[in-house]
């Protein structure tokens, strides 16, 4: 089945566009890699997926439906979870209510066990508040956040840029586990090539706002990849 | 040493008063940064509210449950305000959160229209409202007579206080009140309709509006042009209190309301109206962002 599907895209801000002509889909347990430099255009593509930004032209089709005209919090409803960039966590509110501020866009009444299982801290620090974190936990509880409502398909805008290693491992082992035992769909913006491989099904290259590369993680050319996303 | 007691009851009273003109004020303005120039006239109709249900008890009920049209007509006033609130956000604020200076002149409009629709249907001049029998006559303490009035003003205030805090910081409806006012994008993502969020809000900071002028009619007689004379004492609170912090509003309110009866009792009514403003500038050179600060939803 396919999970997401983007036909001619086209987005930016104001005058200028950023991406140009995007046509991307993501199957059913299917976890794609979005990789480029910085300013290529990945972080307006999730923003359009997400319907932060209304494109100019083309179609976001989600599970076979047209969400091009719907609102973000309609698409969460519908099962997206986003994990922006930056993490936009809640500063004056403490963890837990971060977390049941997650809960918003699913049926789901309490904060699942498994979700303290993947990050433990969180739970350690449920009482404080959110903008107290590390940029790391900070991370953590935005992935957390996202998983609690239980989405089918996930978007994760460079979760591991900007952390300190140790967690980038813990965040990379998670993502792998959601993919395995949730089989949960995701779009991935990564640019650890390594870290790439080990969980992604496909692989997009963004360059100037267009795809530029793209393949089934078998099958990549790394000699390709490295050329795009050298400066 | 009585006169003390009574300068700081008088004191406690104005700023109670104060508080809860100014409630409604710091979550539309405060929070929402709407600049409400309606808000007074919220407030009137409130009063009027209060004014309505007098006269609905003395013309169908028995007299000897005078007494309770001023307990019922404190929900109605909040729920009438709050309905107001509510068509205001809906035809027109909604479209002026990212323009403050049009909706300053917009809602300006808005109480011009109230206040002529109070005049068309109530009349130019003041009405009175009777104050509820219980409420005649004052607590003695020593010396000193203290109004059951204004002691009901305090406690109203108070109960306003707690309601708004417990809304806020226990009900998930405040809760997501509190992420959107913080971080309006990502609460949209997470699955939060900010649009009901928005009408909610600004219906509640309304229906505390409703509440005050319910209160007010316990001070005075009441009219048409009742809001004006309070929407700047109102703006003035939540100035001083701090934009964005709600219970900057219960210092601002009792700071202003300690010092204006402190200098209305050292010199007389005008010199210490005149008093307590050059203190209100003085202060803000001082702390621009006034009492407490907090960052809240800027104007983007």
């Amino acid at each position: 089945m396919q999970m997401l599907k983007l036909q001619g895209l086209e987005a930016g801000y104001d005058e200028s566009m950023v991406i140009r002509n995007i046509e991307l889909q993501v199957k059913d347990r299917q976890v794609v890699c979005i990789m480029g430099r910085n300013g290529v255009g990945k972080t307006t593509l999730l923003k359009t997926i997400m319907g932060i930004i209304s494109p100019r032209k083309g179609k976001v089709l989600f599970m076979e439906e047209d969400i091009t005209k719907k609102r973000p919090s309609q698409r969460a409803q519908q099962g997206i979870g986003y994990v922006p960039q930056g993490r936009e966590i809640f500063p004056k509110l403490s963890v837990y209510e971060n977390l049941l501020i997650g809960l918003e866009a699913g049926k789901e009444k309490k904060v699942k066990e498994e979700v303290y299982a993947y990050f433990p801290i969180l739970k350690e620090f449920r009482k404080r508040n959110g903008g107290d974190l590390s940029g790391g936990q900070q991370q953590q509880l935005a992935i957390a956040r996202a998983l609690v409502s239980n989405p089918s398909f996930l978007l994760l805008d460079e979760p591991t840029e900007g952390i300190q290693p140790n967690i980038v491992e813990q965040i990379q082992e998670v993502i792998k586990d959601v993919k395995h035992t949730l089989h949960t769909s995701m779009i991935l913006v990564e640019q650890d090539l390594e870290f790439v491989k080990s969980v992604a099904d496909y692989v997009y290259v963004i360059d100037h706002g267009s795809i530029v590369y793209e393949n089934s993680v078998d099958q990549i050319n790394d000699d390709e990849v490295y050329h795009y996303l050298s400066v | 040493m009585s006169e003390l007691m009574l300068t700081l009851f008088n004191g406690a009273s104005l700023g109670s008063i104060l508080l809860l003109i100014a409630l409604g004020l710091a979550i539309t303005f405060g929070l929402m940064n709407v600049i409400n120039m309606a808000h007074g006239e919220l407030i009137m109709i409130g009063a009027y509210v209060t004014y309505v249900m007098q006269n609905l008890f003395i013309s169908y009920l028995p007299s000897q449950y005078f007494d309770f049209y001023f307990i019922l007509a404190i929900p109605v006033a909040l729920l009438v305000a709050a309905g107001f609130g509510m068509i205001m956000e809906f035809s027109l604020i909604r479209f002026l959160y990212k323009r403050p200076l049009d909706s300053l002149l917009a809602t300006w409009g808005v109480g011009l229209m109230l206040q002529q629709l109070a005049r068309s249907i109530f009349g130019a001049p003041n009405v009175g409202v009777k104050s509820p029998s219980f409420l005649n006559g004052g607590l003695e303490v020593g010396t000193l007579l203290l109004p059951y009035s204004r002691l009901f003003i305090l406690g109203l205030s108070i109960t306003c206080l707690i309601g708004i805090y417990y809304y806020f910081y226990r009900t998930a409806s405040g809760r997501r009140v509190r992420a959107v006012m913080q971080n309006r994008q990502m609460a949209e993502c997470l699955g939060v309709s900010t649009r009901k969020v928005d009408l909610l809000t600004f219906a509640i900071g309304s229906g505390f509006a409703g509440v005050a002028g319910c209160a007010i009619t316990l001070l005075g007689a009441i009219g048409p042009a009742l809001g004006t004379s309070y929407i700047i004492d109102a703006f003035m609170v939540v100035v001083v209190g701090g934009v964005g912090a709600l219970f900057g509003a219960v210092a601002g309110a009792f700071g202003i309301g300690f010092f204006n009866t402190a200098f209305e009792y050292l010199t007389n009514a005008s010199i210490g109206k005149v008093l307590i403003f050059l203190l209100i500038i003085a202060f803000l050179q001082w702390r621009p962002s006034g009492l407490v600060t907090s960052r809240s939803r800027s104007l983007d």
